[in-house]
């Protein structure tokens, strides 16, 4: 199908973006990287009043490393974010996970910030910083505002963003070279939206647990902490009736939701077999160090 | 709403053109309808089967998921620019050689995706052939004879220095 009629501006600035967003309100749109916009507006399932392309925006993307941070504009397309060797040296976790971002095309054009911002339950950006415990900041013509990976994602394409409000930049602590990371994503096809998938972080002594998080995606409304998962692991001596007690607390942690890419039953149950395959992993890089 | 319009300038297989386009209008309709370009393929319209791939200053894209007015300034490359050039006589070559096509509505798709595995050949494995044409369906072939003329390409040019 054919998008509807809208209206286009193309945003020169970040502060032409900011003061348009303020007037548009609700009717405005942020056209980012547009690989998930545009096939809405194809397919007549959003009709905004106005698009405001900030792809010319150039203060918006890049990657840098400050004290420990790594900072990446929120326009910064997925194929730079794969390419980095700031990414790969100090967030293996985001460069693990972008070989399961969408397709080679898509991956050209798609941007970080846009992923994020769109929250759909099923991307791998979202679950990568609520699983490193980053920093989003939004701006809107009254200033500057951080917001807590945690704080941020609130419901089925919902944020702490408000609609005057523009995601400018990703704050992400650096991963600390004692801890190991997993990503692990299953789709139909290589690159298609997840049926199943978690981030993993954790810090592993003597095949001990003593820091994890697990981040699952592609279940329910918003990427979600597996909270009973890791209670069942931290502390203990990794073995097979950890594993199966994680995968049994995890029954408690998510109330998946039954989609086209498979049945809550169905994706409760990938979600528990790759909680072990990323538990194992991560004994394994752990001792590879 | 009336329909917004905006002017365009932009180089087409290296042709320099100007028009004025409406807003809402998709690269590949611009391309196809208003200037004939018909190489690149509309499938599914909305990202997922890859028939409509171009390059966009360089980097293979969605046709359809940008809109002609982003390309405003920009350098676009279809599958007739990419055969007149010659750039990839060598892989349409050895699509023909290994029967890489049936119905050869994914065949532009495919030949443009591949070729950016061509620009700075390095041995790959069929994996990785696989996963970088992930993106681009074919119903008919089953893949198999299309990869075989992209790894017979790469290896033929590797080999060729």
């Amino acid at each position: 199908m054919k998008a509807p009629k809208f209206n286009y501006i193309r945003a020169e600035s970040r502060q032409q973006a900011l003061e348009l967003l303020d007037q548009l309100g609700e009717d405005g749109r942020i056209l980012a990287g547009g690989q998930s916009l545009m096939p809405t507006l194809n397919m007549r399932l959003s009709q905004p009043g106005t698009l405001i392309d900030i792809n010319k925006v150039t203060d918006l993307s890049g990657i840098t490393l400050e004290d420990g941070i790594v900072r990446i504009g929120a326009m910064t397309r997925h194929v730079e974010v794969a390419n980095s060797p700031i990414i790969a040296e100090n967030l293996p976790l985001i460069a693990e996970a972008m070989q399961h971002v969408a397709h080679h095309a898509v991956r050209n054009r798609g941007t970080i910030g846009g992923s994020i911002a769109l929250a759909d339950p099923a991307a791998e950006m979202p679950a990568c910083v609520l699983a490193l415990g980053a920093t989003l900041v939004v701006e809107s013509i009254n200033g500057r505002r951080e917001i807590a990976a945690e704080d941020y994602f609130k419901g089925l394409y919902e944020t702490a963003r408000a609609a005057n409000e523009l995601l400018v930049e990703i704050l992400i602590p650096a991963e600390k070279s004692d801890n190991v990371s997993v990503f692990l994503e299953l789709a139909q096809r290589h690159g298609d939206f997840a049926m199943a998938g978690l981030a993993c972080v954790a810090r592993v002594s003597n095949k001990t647990f003593e820091e994890l998080r697990l981040v699952y995606f592609g279940s329910e409304d918003r990427p979600t902490l597996g909270a009973g998962a890791i209670a069942a692991v931290v502390g203990q001596t990794w073995s097979a009736e950890c594993k199966e007690a994680a995968a049994n607390a995890l029954a408690d942690d998510l109330d998946p939701m039954t989609n086209l890419q498979g049945s809550a039953a169905m994706k409760l149950h990938l979600q528990k077999v790759l909680t072990g395959r990323a538990l194992d992993a991560a004994i394994e890089r752990a001792e590879a160090v | 709403m009336s329909e917004a319009t905006l002017e365009i300038s932009l180089t087409v297989n290296g042709e320099q053109v100007t028009k004025t386009v409406p807003v809402r209008q998709h690269l590949v309709d611009f391309l196809r309808n208003e200037l004939g370009f018909t190489g690149s393929h509309l499938g599914c319209e909305h990202g997922v089967c890859g028939a409509c791939s171009v390059r966009v200053d360089d980097a293979v894209v969605r046709g359809c998921l940008m809109l002609a007015v982003q390309a405003d300034g920009a350098k676009v490359e279809t599958v007739e620019g990419l055969n007149e050039t010659g750039e990839i006589a060598d892989l349409q070559k050895n699509f023909v050689e290994r029967n890489a096509m049936q119905c050869g509505y994914c065949t532009p798709g495919m030949l443009i995706t591949a070729a950016e595995l061509l620009r700075e050949p390095k041995p790959v494995s069929r994996e990785e052939i696989r996963e970088h044409l992930s993106g681009n369906f074919c119903r008919c072939t089953g893949y198999h004879a299309i990869v075989d003329a992209v790894e017979t390409t790469i290896n033929t040019r590797l080999e060729e220095g």
